[in-house]
């Protein structure tokens, strides 16, 4: 008769029940699986967190347990919460580059309205012959006098 | 600390508090409710393993990260801690999409300044001709989409839960 005792059963080394909790989320084939969370959590632990949540949400609440527990092999002194502190570093990260970025969008800017009111004033109208001012008698060619230039 | 006053540990798990008690140093007795949380997740007899294979400098950290993922676990009994960290994830992705549109923004800018140089010479000019200096930037093109489900590193998670309030471990 070939066993079909979960990865739990097999590791508690007892009998796999029909009703077994754990045989969903542990499957005999993951043997890792089980052995990390029951490394940090314990078997009594999981079983019970399983056994207070609906059914449909079992398979997510081993899956992060399980996520849980590798992490805390992998970095035994600050596990999961290691991660979570790099990903605030690299929200503060992200969040200074595009405040820098956004200073100087905002610097270009009022630099290129300067530039364009500049642009005006210097601007003559249109329809005018570069040759006007030579013809006109007695007056020169220079900007001096800006009220000349604009309507 | 031991004798006269057990630590938090040792009075919720009802015996004498050895001088030499792993827990004390960490879960004094003025404050019971962080071993309680702890214990209810992770279990007194493997809390005491992972600090005993743990440098004496380390254990203190140690303990606040197990602190903080029994609480997130007791928040959301569901994804625990991983549901932040999800949620940390998204968080990140949609700056980064902001970063990248103010990349481009900036990059326009250069653009424009680059084939447009203002000169301070008057411009004679004939007819309607007037150089166009200035391209009005509009909606820059909307070619960034922001997907609900990326970012989420086991494929099983399909929804996301987050922490209430922000924990950052220190």
């Amino acid at each position: 008769m070939v066993s079909t005792r979960c990865a739990a059963c097999k590791y508690l080394r007892r009998r796999c029940p029909s009703d077994c909790i754990f045989s969903l989320y542990f499957p005999s084939n993951n043997p890792q699986r089980f052995a990390y969370v029951h490394k940090i959590f314990g078997a009594s632990n999981i079983g019970k967190m399983l056994q207070d949540l609906p059914v449909h949400r079992r398979a997510d609440a081993a899956d992060s347990l399980y996520y849980e527990a590798h992490c805390r092999i992998k970095d035994p002194t600050y596990g999961c919460v290691g991660i979570v502190n790099l990903l605030h570093q690299e929200i503060y990260n992200v969040q200074s580059q595009i405040a820098k970025i956004q200073a100087e969008i905002a610097f270009l800017s009022t630099n290129e309205q300067s530039d364009e009111t500049q642009y005006q004033q210097l601007q003559i109208a249109p329809n005018l012959d570069p040759n006007f001012l030579s013809e006109q008698k007695g007056f020169s060619n220079s900007f001096d006098d800006s009220s000349t230039w604009f309507y | 600390m031991g004798g006269n006053s057990p630590c938090a540990s040792c009075k919720l798990l009802r015996r004498r508090c050895a001088k030499e008690c792993i827990f004390a140093p960490y879960f004094p007795s003025d404050d019971p409710h962080k071993f309680s949380i702890v214990h209810k997740i992770f279990g007194a007899s493997n809390v005491s393993k992972m600090l005993q294979e743990l440098p004496l400098q380390q254990r203190a950290d140690a303990v606040s990260s197990l602190v903080y993922e029994a609480n997130a676990r007791v928040r959301d009994p569901v994804y625990g801690c991983v549901g932040a960290i999800s949620y940390l994830q998204n968080q990140v992705s949609q700056l980064q999409m902001q970063l990248a549109v103010a990349q481009s923004e900036i990059l326009c800018f250069q653009m424009q300044q680059e084939l447009a140089p203002i000169t301070t010479s008057p411009v004679l000019l004939e007819g309607d001709d007037k150089p166009s200096l200035f391209l009005h930037q509009n909606n820059l093109p909307q070619f960034l989409t922001y997907s609900s489900s990326n970012n989420v590193i086991f494929d099983s998670f399909k929804k996301e839960s987050f922490l209430g309030q922000d924990m950052i471990f220190s």
